[in-house]
């Protein structure tokens, strides 16, 4: 295990990026994403940011999820950093 | 890939019923289920006392078993957080709700299996008897993944069914299946007792139950279910059991979540196979680059809608005039075949046109609806409200109120009917209040009329043809009342729930002509029957306004017209045009008109507008029709002689024109933004089911109108 952990805000990924979520900071928020897939542990990656700069999708539990800045905010993910 | 069913045929001794409901996660293909399994024996209902739409249909499973179908609202989770959700939640979690299922078929996406699953444990752990039936298997086929079924169905405890929708597959399977004897899952998906097994036993000791996971829920969400809304013995003990344990819910929630899907996760290792660790939808995933790209994107969008706003307003022009020219066939026979009288007036002048002002707007809806249905069907819709999320949401609107705002343009009845998209009950509210600011189709007749007395045909300026200016002007001022409106609202409004915007984004598909069908079919059912009462109802009204005066005064008006010198002063023609003009003068309408006109003279209306304003609430394009009259210009559907008996008029005090700049332009301004069409009101009814709403609506736009055409008209002066 010589992968280091860093934490990281969902919404500040950038395109293509992956990360795990680690954890939730706003508990009504979570319940809503915990049933929608994403659960502690699960993988996520970035697939598109709207137009706008605002919304965002992402790549969860084989399919697309979009979500807004503001939720995805409330998302940590842990970061395995390569090399 | 078929379970192994055991073949034990219950004996029915007679023709029996069952209830079988459907749930299932929205792009699950329950509806395509639905339609294959009803075919075109369905209806749309409501549930009780709630907005949303019940589709039931029913089938013949055997000589002797009927299945009554219900189509409950796509959801994904029981969790009674939104209306859709909270009627799944009731209908399924309370055995005593008149749609309790005897039989449950949760539809899940196979493609899309593990957040599906969610869902369907949840259900099983309410132990009711359930069939999975397991949709798009076709498409896990295709990418070369397997999942097993026979495995799915012994780790659930449940009967599963692999079925593909669409291509009707398997749909003979699960109709046998519903037949057999079904048992209740066999086992707890997961332990709730884990979390709250206390509280879980206190509230069965209280309430009868089926299982643990009821109970839980009830700990969960007891502020949100409706059926305990009713205070009994039994509530009070079930509050006091929860005041005093002062329960985490959203912990609760959050733990269950987390232990559902570790089990789902487990399973799902079990029973998919797949080819390649990562599997992208490359077809989505490239038109996606195209369709939300941040130029072609925006581009693609606006050509479509360019193309659904074309066609609306002009295709559908053709068959509305046929209905027109057909209610006006069917008047002509009325008042031939039958006597002449009070009967037939009101047949004719209140129902019949009341009938034709409902008809009327069939062909709009139908093509409108076929659009959506294609543009939800396909999966675009869910990325123009990506695409357009951030701008409408600055307005407290959504992504999705682009479509029902611009389908505005042509018609608010049909783009109101469209906010059901609109999962934020404060968002949707707010697209259904502002969306009649848009200027609609049946302003054009009245802005081309007023347009016309202000700016001479010919007048241009190179390329600028003033009166197309004033027009494009007059829509443009409509869209942005629309969205300070909208902005007012978000402000004012108290939200019942927070909106997100966490939302699938479905891979593309094919529409299927089946499903779009059906939807114009339903939303044509729903505006006729519903909303048509109400217009109808108020055409009556109107008509009894305009053709009933106090007294004998119509009687009089007839006697004075009838002498040997008046018939020989006028033709047949002038004769009538004159008879008609003094009668709506003489009417209730006009006494009313003459009643508000101190309160119309600031924005420069005199009596004879006023009825205009009183009439054209059945439609804004009676006012034509109504200064026709007025002005006995004779010929109602000839506009420039309306054009020019308006423009010669003066005020018999002042001896001045009463059409001026000033007073023709607050008209049009009061035209653009007061709420004057029935059928609107009566669609926000329909779609808010509280009157409250329609009356705010109409409330806001009239003071707007009056306002604006207040200082437009003192501007101009």
């Amino acid at each position: 295990m010589k992968n280091q952990k860093t934490l990281k805000k969902l919404s500040q990924l950038k395109i293509g990026e992956s990360g795990v979520i680690d954890s939730f900071t706003d508990k009504e928020m979570s319940l809503k994403l915990l049933e929608m897939g994403c659960t502690p542990g699960e993988l996520v990656t970035l697939d598109k940011i709207a137009p706008m700069g605002d919304p965002i999708a992402i790549k969860v539990s084989g399919y697309l999820l979009s979500l807004r800045k503001e939720e995805a905010s409330t998302v940590l993910v842990s970061m395995m950093n390569k090399n | 890939m078929k379970v192994e069913a055991n073949h034990s045929f219950v004996n029915f001794s007679e023709t029996s019923s069952i209830k079988v409901a459907l749930v299932g996660n929205p792009n699950s293909g329950k509806s395509t289920l639905f339609n294959a399994l009803t075919g075109l024996h369905q209806k749309t209902g409501n549930f009780p006392g709630v907005t949303v739409d019940k589709k039931s249909g029913t089938a013949k499973l055997s000589s002797l078993v009927n299945a009554e179908f219900v189509d409950l609202p796509g959801t994904y989770s029981l969790y009674p957080k939104s209306l859709d959700e909270r009627v799944t939640f009731e209908v399924l979690c309370n055995p005593e709700n008149a749609d309790h299922p005897d039989i449950t078929i949760v539809v899940a996406d196979a493609s899309n299996l593990k957040r599906n699953l969610f869902l369907v444990s949840q259900i099983i752990d309410l132990k009711i008897p359930v069939i999975l039936a397991l949709n798009m298997i076709d498409l896990v086929e295709k990418v070369g993944d397997t999942i097993d079924a026979v495995r799915l169905s012994e780790k659930l405890g449940v009967k599963v069914v692999a079925i593909s929708a669409r291509k009707k597959e398997g749909i003979e399977e699960l109709r046998q299946a519903i037949l057999q004897p079904l048992p209740v899952p066999q086992y707890d998906f997961i332990d709730v007792k884990k979390f709250a097994g206390d509280l879980i036993d206190k509230i069965k000791s209280v309430i009868k139950v089926n299982s643990d996971f009821a109970a839980f829920q009830i700990i969960n969400n007891y502020s949100e279910i409706h059926y305990f809304e009713k205070k009994s013995d039994k509530t009070n003990k079930v509050e006091a059991i929860l005041k005093s344990a002062e329960v985490d819910r959203n912990k609760l929630q959050s733990q269950e979540s987390v232990e559902r899907y570790r089990i789902i996760n487990r399973i799902a290792s079990e029973c998919i196979t797949q080819k390649s660790a990562i599997k992208t939808e490359t077809f989505t995933h490239k038109l996606d680059n195209i369709l939300t790209h941040k130029i072609y994107g925006y581009a693609i969008f606006l050509l479509i809608l360019f193309f659904i706003f074309q066609t609306i307003f002009f295709l559908a022009k053709y068959p509305m005039e046929w209905i027109q020219d057909l209610f006006v066939m069917l008047s002509q026979w009325a008042e031939h075949t039958f006597p002449a009288g009070e009967l037939t007036n009101l047949f004719v002048n209140g129902i019949l046109a009341g009938l034709s002002g409902v008809v009327v707007f069939v062909p709009q809806i139908a093509l409108l609806f076929a659009f959506i249905a294609i543009l939800e069907d396909t999966g675009y819709m869910a990325r123009v409200s990506f695409i357009m999320d951030k701008l409408m949401r600055r307005f407290g609107l959504n992504g999705r109120s682009v479509i029902p705002l611009v389908s505005g343009v042509a018609c608010a009845v049909p783009a109101i009917m469209s906010t059901r998209t609109i999962s934020s009950w404060k968002e949707r509210i707010i697209t259904i209040m502002v969306t009649p600011l848009m200027s609609c189709s049946a302003r054009l007749p009245v802005y081309t009329l007023l347009i016309s007395l202000v700016v001479p045909q010919d007048k241009a300026t190179g390329f600028f043809n003033y009166q197309g200016v004033i027009l494009m002007c007059l829509y443009l001022i409509g869209f942005i009342a629309a969205m300070v409106a909208a902005w007012i609202f978000k402000i004012i409004l108290k939200a019942k729930e927070k909106s997100y915007f966490i939302m699938e984004l479905p891979v593309y598909r094919s529409p299927q002509w089946k499903t779009v069908g059906i939807t114009i079919v339903d939303k044509v059912k729903v505006f006729l029957f519903d909303a048509g009462k109400i217009i109808v109802a108020i055409s009556v009204i109107l008509w009894f306004l305009s053709s009933h005066a106090p007294g004998s005064k119509m009687e009089a008006i007839e006697k004075k017209y009838a002498t040997a010198e008046m018939i020989q002063k006028y033709d047949a023609k002038e004769l009538d045009a004159r008879i008609s003009s003094e009668k709506l003068e003489a009417s209730y309408a006009g006494v009313l008109g003459k009643t508000i006109e101190p309160a119309i003279a600031p924005l420069g209306f005199d009596w004879k507008i006023g009825i205009a304003l009183v009439t054209s609430f059945a439609a804004r394009e009676v006012f034509v029709g109504t200064m026709a009259t007025i002005y006995s210009a004779g010929n109602k559907d000839n506009s420039q002689t309306v054009r020019d008996k308006m423009q010669n008029e003066t005020n018999p005090t002042t001896g001045l024109p009463v059409f001026t700049l000033a007073v023709s332009f607050s008209l049009l301004i009061f035209y653009a933004f007061a709420m004057q069409c029935m059928s609107t009101l009566a669609v926000v009814y329909r779609e808010t089911k509280n009157w409250k709403w329609p009356a705010l609506q109409f409330l806001f736009m009239s003071a707007l109108a009056y306002i604006s055409s207040f200082i437009v008209y003192h501007i101009l002066k």
